[in-house]
């Protein structure tokens, strides 16, 4: 049962991460345009050109064998931020895109023009008043990061690379009880079936929400899947 | 038209520099420990450690040990540490049973998802579209562990009805080939056909909201040619985008449904590598599922500007 707080934990977390990631970078780049644009967006599309979960598998291995370390900061190839951080880190690009694409149509409107006619700097336009415009797009991402994380999570610790012993989650105790399942399938069964409870719950709330909150429906399928922004925007 | 393709494809091999860059850094700068002692697994003798640091030029500059790194694997020399096999062979044996798995799952959701999709589409609000639509999120919410997990342990340990696994090549018998593949196609394919059919579905209904679609009833069209030739000829386009995409991706690898059925393709040797914490292959099998995302994302561009000029214009003028 503990297992669950494991796999809530990273699920939210790791979306956390990703819609901050993704809100900063998708502002700096819709707001700036030219030579950041043009970074970020080159940086994203490499990013992009992973297979998910190749890339999160290819993580997890090098980094849980080896751990991290970063200046002064060390992390045990066991560690929980090791998972929240690949999660949130793969899927930046497929939430940061469609938030470039926003701001891009939002910084032509006539509001900005008007901070910036009272002086307001690059920084106070881009979280004072573009941020509050994204907040419903945002929100709506943040609980599919939620559902998607814990998916993930869910299948690269069954695959032996997301949360390491002596930490468990619902994915590593379908991977154990894979190795049983021919005598004793629940094992594997109950586990897998908590997730598809939570992620179910996860996106059915998601969906009311976007209802709510959002009347462009079809936004939330397309960073499922992973869709390209629709032509138009990106131009 | 060609200028587009060739600028495209130029695009591709510009990304794909990237990828294998940052491929190379993901293994070997990143983590902290040193990447010989990484990749002789986790119980290796001092010699062996020594002598892959030789190898692999770990000692030498950055730049070098990534000239190294692909020469190796273009030029077929990569050999796993575990069972001392050749990777690259490995892996073209793969291809054959991936290939199979993923070209018949996708056939398919194409198929599930488009029907399911037309039908909540064109009774929104109704009965059907309501159960469809729960399907659907059940669906998307599925991990992809779990629906493999259930058909395997009902459909076969309980009653016997199909094998567990493995893989037959066609060539030798098409019924056997297809009696193995049954379960790992159904499995893949019920994630993508809740989001295909919600896709869709969300596709049509903005659709039906267009004049042209209004244009063309009030010319008198009959229901079934409206739909079939004004609604879903412009929903689908989306939905032929997406499939390039996930079809590119999952090449590289369906690890997990390959890993429950064992069917002796990329993915599970991606998995069984995985398992034994061997580094080499995992390195040759990111760069070929790469690989084969930037081709499908390049070719869908491509198909793209074929049937739709306005998409290279917009290219140009960026």
């Amino acid at each position: 049962m503990y297992g669950g707080r494991t796999s809530l934990l990273i699920g939210f977390a790791a979306a956390l991460l990703t819609t901050l990631l993704a809100t900063v970078l998708g502002l700096l780049a819709g707001y700036h345009r030219g030579w950041t644009d043009a970074v970020i967006s080159r940086a994203l599309d490499v990013v992009w050109a992973f297979p998910v979960t190749l890339l999160a598998i290819a993580l997890g291995l090098a980094l849980a064998v080896g751990g991290l370390r970063i200046g002064p900061l060390h992390l045990s190839g066991s560690s929980l931020w090791i998972p929240i951080l690949i999660i949130g880190a793969v899927y930046v690009p497929y939430m940061a895109r469609p938030i470039r694409g926003e701001v891009l149509s939002l910084r032509e409107k006539e509001f900005v023009e008007a901070a910036e006619a009272q002086g307001a700097g690059p920084l106070r336009v881009m979280f004072g008043e573009l941020l509050p415009n994204l907040w419903s797009t945002i929100i709506v991402f943040f609980t599919l990061g939620v559902a998607n994380s814990m998916l993930l999570e869910a299948m690269l610790s069954f695959l032996g690379v997301g949360v390491q012993a002596p930490e468990t989650s619902w994915g590593t105790m379908v991977g154990s009880g894979f190795q049983l399942i021919t005598s004793a399938p629940q094992l594997s069964l109950i586990p897998g079936a908590m997730i598809l409870l939570t992620v179910l719950s996860v996106n059915v709330f998601g969906d009311g929400l976007r209802d709510a909150l959002d009347p462009r429906s079809k936004l939330r399928l397309e960073v499922h899947a992973g869709m390209p922004e629709p032509e138009g925007t990106a131009v | 038209m060609g200028r587009f393709v060739v600028k495209r494809l130029g695009g591709m091999v510009a990304v794909l520099f990237a990828v294998s860059i940052l491929t190379f850094l993901i293994f070997n700068v990143i983590p902290s420990s040193d990447p010989a002692q990484r990749m002789a697994g986790k119980n290796a003798t001092p010699r062996l450690v020594a002598s892959i640091s030789e190898e692999w030029g770990f000692d030498e500059s950055l730049p070098q040990q990534y000239l190294t790194m692909m020469k190796k694997i273009f030029s077929g020399e990569v050999i796993s540490y575990e069972g001392r096999e050749d990777v690259d062979e490995r892996i073209l044996e793969g291809v054959g049973p991936t290939f199979s798995l993923c070209i018949g799952a996708a056939v398919l959701w194409m198929f599930f998802g488009v029907l399911f999709g037309y039908l909540s589409a064109t009774r929104a609000g109704g009965l059907l579209d309501r159960v469809l639509t729960i399907v659907a999120v059940a669906g998307i919410s599925m991990p992809v562990f779990l629906i493999g997990e259930i058909l395997l342990v009902y459909l076969t340990y309980k009653t016997g009805i199909l094998p567990s696994g493995g893989y037959v090549e066609l060539a030798e018998n098409p019924l056997e080939w297809a009696e193995h593949l049954i379960l790992p196609w159904v499995t893949l394919a019920i994630v993508y056909v809740g989001i295909y059919s919600r896709v869709l579905r969300s596709n049509m209904l903005d659709a039906m909201g267009e004049d042209y679609v209004r244009t063309a009833r009030a010319k008198g069209l009959s229901e079934r040619r409206v739909m079939s030739r004004h609604v879903m000829r412009n929903s689908l386009v989306p939905i032929v985008t997406l499939f390039g995409l996930d079809f590119g991706a999952l090449l590289g690898g369906a690890i997990v449904v390959e890993a429950i059925f064992s069917l002796n393709g990329i993915g599970e040797y991606a998995y069984i590598s995985l398992i034994n914490t061997d580094l080499p292959p995992i390195m040759a099998i990111v760069l070929f599922g790469a690989f084969f995302v930037v081709l499908f994302n390049a070719l869908v561009d491509i198909a793209y500007a074929y049937l739709d000029p306005r998409v290279k214009l917009g290219e140009s003028a960026r």
